[in-house]
């Protein structure tokens, strides 16, 4: 593989409507109203938009899903189900599409309304023999955390308060973000005395379950500067999906993500980054539960293997730390409307990096990392993509 | 020589104090207790568990008929014998039949058994009695009655009881009864039904067998007959037909500890007979409803030879008493419930669970022959059947690898109180097997408060999901029972 996106195209543009539980909102409006932003950051408008790709994975079927509420006017338009890297595959390929020459103005939209199940938790996703243990997403994570707590030796109560100390992170975060749906303040006594949905993952180890859209407008490097003084290079995009071995065989240890360390290694090197923990300023990664933000830690290498909970415990990862995690409140306050999540990561790296994230402000960040982990630990698609000035 | 080559018993986990009927409902509570199919549980899945036990250190491959009786089948049109064949590893070409209707199936398919045999149409039949009866709640057949499951392995070789002769009557008096559309068992007034039924048939078919054999009660060892809704019935019975009692195989002791096991009970009773039995007694057996069946029985040698089995009394030892009431309405769907706030499950595919069957009620996994890694999976729409090696990348060059009979160890858990469960939190196990192998599985029988990484657990056969009149059958982990 020679190869390499980094620094071939940028983005000029980019729109996130707020996310919640959005119940007098249909995909057409998330769809719309992220694309309108994102045009309007642009200074373009629709018809300049040449070709796009759709992230979803419950909402819409196909290019139309896209085309048809913006009207936009017989244009190519492809659609990416990749679990929850759909946003991030959107992305890719219409990068792709422009470094490849082939476009120069193209989109990329991840939406996904969610909350017209009258149900908790994400739609069904059985199996076509129903044979799947019966657990919940969070079951499937908290099968992580036990086994991380079981190999680096932490008491229930260590391991738990390690996880309450990443969702206090991000909830306060997420209290300066008027787009989060999540937007109170936490503290480790209120996140060890939550519920216990599946053990040992409580209520706020849990993101929520939101609505939401996200778009991105993508150009070529050479022609991004005469769209805005500012804009944000792409210098990575990697996606790694799983062969699945994991749930199979016992070698698979369950408290990394094998396909995490490898999207991470693969975007490291198409960047150029020797020490991620040095080089990357800020990053927005797949907190769908506190254990997979505490893992994923050490699977960007941002942490040593086991030893996460001296960086939480370091405040490391905190807004005004060394390496903030989250900026914007993360899937823990934005919740994960699938197709949606991996452009609003890119979104709050986008503003920072133009330094437009106001009170959440990181000081001089030059390069931000977006990770998205889609479906569960024992056969995941991960995604990295890295972005700077 | 034709008669028992095996024999092995399944008693759900579950009991429940008969005062918890009581405390329901008021009013008088039988004393002990009694067995409870979980909510995983039917007819099928336990009399699976029984035939397991009853084929312990044997090769299914050998047996040349599965006759399953009961008289709750959970299928009025499809042979629930057809699919335990799978889960047992039985070969194709065999005979399978369900024998239902009456409480007496399981003696009655005993003698098409010993037919099949003395005929040469087979060699060895495996019959498998179960029943999961209800009685109307708040009634005291709801504390009488029982579940359980009780197998025989019919044959040539290395008999353990021979079946010297048998005898039957049919009678048209029902004491029990269910229409096509009952979920509950009727009764009449029980007095007339043990004066004109089990009262004149028991002692018809007993003597039946007895004088057609030239034989009297003195000769016999034991005498093992399942007893009447009214148990003191039984043995009245045999006092009036000259037993004493130190012959009697006493069913106070099943009664009083697991119920009345419907068409199970009489091969129950004979299992736990066969558990003390010594090398030449004669055991006089029958199995009453609707009329009844008899058989003389000759245990031989060969009873010492018989390896370990779970059988009657293990599986009596082994259990976990329920802490409500409640839980039994719910596991066995007697009463609507809210339902948990989660998606709705999606259709069962007939053309995928038949595609997979083998995989999925036979746990059958690959070994592959160029790494010999065991696997298995039970993931997916694309995932199965394995056509990859996970390890190695061989392609189509395995081995089939049964899992259904090993152990394995908790890898890793979690009890999720999100997921839609019957007997909340719904507990999820990774489990390692112990000659390589890894795969998640739901976790039954078990207490939470003792899951835990390291557990020891074995594989039992379980109905995890009824959707389109398809009960779909399939595996789970359970501590290691006993």
């Amino acid at each position: 593989m020679s190869g390499s996106i980094k620094d071939r195209v940028a983005i000029i543009g980019m729109g996130c409507t707020r996310f919640g539980e959005l119940w007098g909102k249909g995909p057409s409006d998330l769809i719309v109203e992220a694309v309108n932003e994102a045009l309007a950051d642009a200074g373009i408008e629709i018809k300049d938009i040449e070709a796009a790709w759709a992230g979803s994975i419950f909402s819409g079927h196909g290019g139309r899903s896209v085309s048809e509420p913006l009207r936009l006017q017989f244009k190519p338009v492809s659609h990416c189900v990749n679990a929850c890297a759909s946003g991030h595959d959107a992305v890719r390929n219409a990068s792709y599409s422009v470094a490849a020459g082939i476009y120069d103005i193209v989109l990329a939209v991840g939406f996904e309304k969610l909350k017209d199940e009258g149900t908790s938790g994400l739609p069904g996703m059985d199996n076509l023999t129903h044979t799947h243990a019966v657990a919940t997403m969070p079951g499937m994570f908290a099968m992580m955390a036990t086994k991380y707590f079981h190999r680096y030796g932490l008491s229930p109560q260590e391991g738990k308060t390690m996880l309450a100390k990443i969702s206090v992170k991000s909830h306060y975060n997420g209290s300066m973000n008027p787009k989060a749906h999540l937007r109170n303040v936490l503290t480790v006594e209120r996140v060890l005395n939550a519920p216990i949905i599946a053990w040992p993952l409580g209520l706020f180890d849990c993101c929520g379950v939101s609505d939401g859209g996200a778009a991105a407008i993508i150009t070529s490097a050479e022609l991004a500067k005469k769209f805005r003084p500012d804009p944000v290079y792409i210098k990575a995009l990697q996606i790694c999906a799983s062969p699945t071995s994991g749930r199979l065989t016992t070698d698979y240890d369950f408290t990394h993500v094998e396909e995490g360390y490898r999207a991470g290694l693969a975007a490291y090197k198409e960047a150029g980054i020797k020490n991620p923990r040095k080089e990357i300023s800020m990053a927005e990664v797949h907190d769908c539960f506190s254990i997979t933000e505490a893992v994923t830690m050490e699977d960007l290498q941002f942490s040593q293997r086991g030893k996460v909970k001296e960086d939480i415990d370091a405040g490391t990862f905190e807004l005004t730390g060394a390496l903030p995690v989250q900026p914007d409140g993360g899937l823990k306050c934005f919740g994960h409307p699938i197709g949606a999540s991996g452009i609003r990561m890119l979104y709050e790296l986008y503003l920072q990096l133009q330094g437009r994230a106001d009170k959440r402000q990181i000081k001089n960040p030059k390069l931000g990392l977006a990770h998205n982990m889609g479906h569960e630990p024992l056969a995941p698609t991960v995604s990295v993509c890295i972005v700077g000035l | 020589m034709i008669g028992i080559t095996s024999y092995g018993a399944y008693i759900p986990w579950h009991r429940i104090d008969r005062q918890k009927f009581a405390k329901a409902w008021g009013g008088f509570a039988i004393p002990g207790e009694r067995a409870i199919a979980y909510y995983d549980e039917d007819s099928v899945t336990m009399a699976v568990g029984a035939a397991i036990d009853c084929l312990t250190d044997l090769d299914p491959a050998t047996v040349d008929g599965l006759f399953f009786a009961t008289t709750t089948s959970p299928y009025k049109e499809k042979l629930c014998s057809a699919t335990m064949a799978l889960a047992l590893h039985l070969r194709r070409d065999i005979q399978t039949s369900d024998v239902t209707g009456s409480l007496r199936s399981g003696t009655t398919a005993l003698g098409f058994a010993l037919d099949a045999v003395k005929a040469g149409r087979a060699s060895n039949i495996l019959v498998a009695a179960s029943d999961t009866r209800m009685a109307p709640p708040s009634g005291i057949n709801e504390q009488a009655l029982g579940d359980s499951a009780g197998a025989i392995l019919v044959g040539k070789k290395n008999v353990i009881a021979e079946i010297l002769d048998s005898y039957s009557v049919s009678d048209e008096l029902a004491a029990t009864w269910r229409s096509e559309n009952d979920t509950f068992i009727r009764a009449w007034e029980d007095r007339m039904v043990m004066d004109e039924s089990y009262s004149r048939v028991m002692p018809e078919v007993l003597s039946g067998v007895m004088n057609k054999c030239g034989l009297s009660p003195k000769d016999f060892a034991k005498v093992v007959f399942d007893p009447p809704g009214d148990v003191r019935r039984h043995g009245r019975v045999a006092s009036e037909l000259g037993f004493d009692a130190t012959q009697l195989l006493d069913p106070a002791g099943i009664f009083m500890n697991v119920g009345l096991l419907g068409s199970a009970m009489p091969f129950v009773m004979l299992i736990s007979a066969l558990e003390q039995a010594e090398p030449g007694e004669k055991i006089l057996f029958a199995g009453y409803g609707n009329g009844a069946d008899a058989f003389v029985l000759q245990v031989t040698n060969a009873i010492k030879k018989l390896g370990a089995r779970r059988g009657f009394s293990k599986h009596l030892e082994s259990k976990h008493m329920m802490e409500n009431y409640n839980d039994y309405l719910r596991w066995r769907e007697i009463v609507p419930l809210d339902q948990a706030r989660r998606p709705d499950r999606g259709p069962i595919s007939v053309s995928a669970i038949w595609r997979q069957r083998k995989d999925l009620l036979g746990l059958w996994g690959i070994k592959c022959r160029q790494c010999q890694t065991p696997q298995y999976d039970n993931g997916g729409i694309t995932t199965t059947p394995i056509r990859v090696c996970a390890v190695c990348g061989a392609v189509d060059d395995f081995d089939d690898y049964d899992f259904s009979r090993k152990k394995a160890t908790v890898f890793s858990y979690t009890l999720d109180q999100l997921a839609p469960a019957p007997d909340p939190p719904s507990s999820v196990v990774l489990i390692d097997f112990e000659d390589g192998g890894r795969m998640l599985f739901d976790l039954t029988d078990r207490n939470p408060a003792e899951v835990q990484v390291g557990m020891k657990v074995e594989m039992t056969f379980r109905k995890v999901y009824f959707n389109r009149g398809i009960a779909n059958y399939y595996w789970k982990a359970r501590p290691i029972r006993c």
